[in-house]
């Protein structure tokens, strides 16, 4: 009797054991298949882009006669001579002589609409991002033309001038400074290597394939959001979570930031306007 | 001059230029501030001042990842935090679970575009797995499941693990995690709820 009690107990214990170890089974089941089904979905993606749209609108853009000198962004020297677009962006962001000051894509193009175009500043800066519906950017189109225009080609950004070296330190700087209530920096989330939020998996932005993985697919048309999205927007809004302040477009800090991650892509394929859940 | 020399003095010579155009890293910290101060602007409750630095989060930038900062100076940062751990009034730890996770799973506050009037959410899951239902975690901390039926519910546990939560620094200098009370992110009440969520036995955590 006594015998048979305690048999009793340890088949409950072992068929509790066994019951409960395929639950952690099945949840990891489904932990792998969301994983995947979050593959599937990314690759879905790939077979047709939107931000042919922008890239279009964008050639147009740079080809028409616009501003109130009525002359198109033809002339406009990307760093590579005036009017050469292919390959440009993947040496960007650099130090031009004629502002004496390192920009970045977004800021080139203002320097050149105020300076070719005869835009206001005000008027060049308005409006830098689409609002998702009817209101859409142009700075956002521009972009995806001459992004589009580095397809295939190995990012290359240099740290000659004492102006790309000083915005490279700043940007890694800027990259490791916590701040705000939640203490912050961007390498809390893109300075350990397999990490993820939720199930988004986080690119380690200091390692070399992470870096250009994910510096090489922006631009990205954004599916949740309608628009395709820009580096400057990609850092507007990692801020924003970040609890800072609002990130001014084209400011320094921006420019500094963009270089240092730009740089530690170096030698990655550039491949965007890419297309991002 | 022999070739070695020559050599010898372009190296020296291209130290120096080196030398001349990189800042030290005291000069790169002060000069970054004053670029991210005019490179923001101020925006709802976000003000400019949250790019200054308290003394932890100055210590912890400048070592980059937790795992770079020295011993002494963790140690010395995590008995300054434990020192400003201001505990409940009441004795009480422990609050509701359901409360608790909704705080966990909820990601809202203090960013620009948030009402400053509405609760903070803990976002609890962005970083750990909690609960077996809960697919959808994050990975930067680490796994919570069955916190409570670990570690139990003596007052000690519950006075640690509440400290924990306000004070993730008390403990870990430069950890990843907010210090969810000692930055008023979280109220007493909503930490108290956190505790719960992480040791009730009825928790999902536990169950």
């Amino acid at each position: 009797m006594e015998e048979s009690r305690k048999w009793a107990g340890w088949s409950a214990i072992t068929v509790a054991a066994v019951f409960a170890a395929s639950i952690a089974q099945m949840a990891g089941a489904q932990q792998r298949t969301a994983v995947e089904d979050i593959a599937r979905y990314r690759e879905l993606l790939q077979d047709g882009n939107p931000a042919e749209l922008w890239e279009l609108r964008g050639e147009t853009l740079w080809k028409t006669k616009r501003g109130p000198k009525g002359v198109s962004l033809e002339g406009c020297d990307l760093g590579l001579g005036s009017g050469m677009v292919k390959g440009a962006y993947a040496a960007m962001p650099r130090y031009f002589a004629d502002a004496d000051r390192v920009m970045d894509l977004e800021t080139r193009l203002v320097h050149c609409m105020v300076t070719l175009q005869g835009f206001s500043l005000a008027d060049a800066k308005k409006q830098p991002f689409g609002n998702g519906t009817d209101r859409k950017s142009d700075m956002e189109a521009l972009v995806a033309f001459i992004t589009a225009e580095s397809k295939g080609v190995p990012m290359n950004v240099g740290i000659t001038h004492p102006k790309e070296q000083e915005a490279f330190q700043i940007g890694r700087s800027m990259f490791f400074h916590r701040g705000g209530p939640h203490d912050f920096a961007c390498a809390t989330c893109h300075g350990e290597s397999n990490k993820r939020i939720r199930l988004q998996d986080l690119p380690n932005l200091l390692e070399p394939g992470d870096a250009q993985r994910a510096y090489t697919t922006w631009p990205a048309y954004r599916v949740s959001q309608g628009e395709l999205r820009t580096f400057q927007w990609r850092l507007y809004d990692c801020f924003r979570q970040q609890r800072f302040p609002e990130l001014e477009f084209t400011s320094d800090g921006s420019i500094a930031l963009t270089l240092f991650l730009a740089r530690n892509a170096n030698g990655g394929k550039f491949n965007a306007p890419a297309i991002k859940r | 001059m022999t070739r070695k020399t020559i050599l010898a003095v372009i190296a020296a010579m291209a130290l120096i230029a080196g030398c001349a155009t990189m800042m030290s890293d005291a000069e790169v910290s002060k000069k970054s501030l004053q670029v991210m101060k005019s490179s923001f602007k101020e925006r709802g409750q976000a003000k400019l001042d949250r790019l200054d630095q308290d003394e932890v989060q100055a210590a912890c930038s400048l070592y980059g990842t937790p795992d770079k900062v020295p011993k002494d100076v963790a140690q010395r940062l995590e008995q300054g935090q434990l020192k400003a751990v201001r505990y409940p009034a009441d004795g009480k730890f422990v609050g509701d679970w359901k409360a608790g996770e909704t705080i966990a799973q909820s990601g809202a506050g203090k960013q620009f575009n948030d009402d400053p009037t509405r609760p903070s959410g803990a976002n609890c899951y962005a970083c750990h797995q909690l609960s077996k239902q809960e697919l959808s975690f994050g990975t930067i901390g680490p796994t919570l499941l069955n916190y409570g039926k670990l570690r139990g519910s003596s007052e000690e546990t519950r006075k640690y693990t509440y400290a924990k939560v306000y004070n993730s620094n008390a403990f870990s200098a430069c950890s990843n995690m907010p210090r969810f009370g000692h930055n008023g992110i979280l109220t007493e009440q909503q930490i108290k709820d956190v505790v719960a969520l992480l040791l009730d036995p009825e928790s999902p955590v536990n169950k």
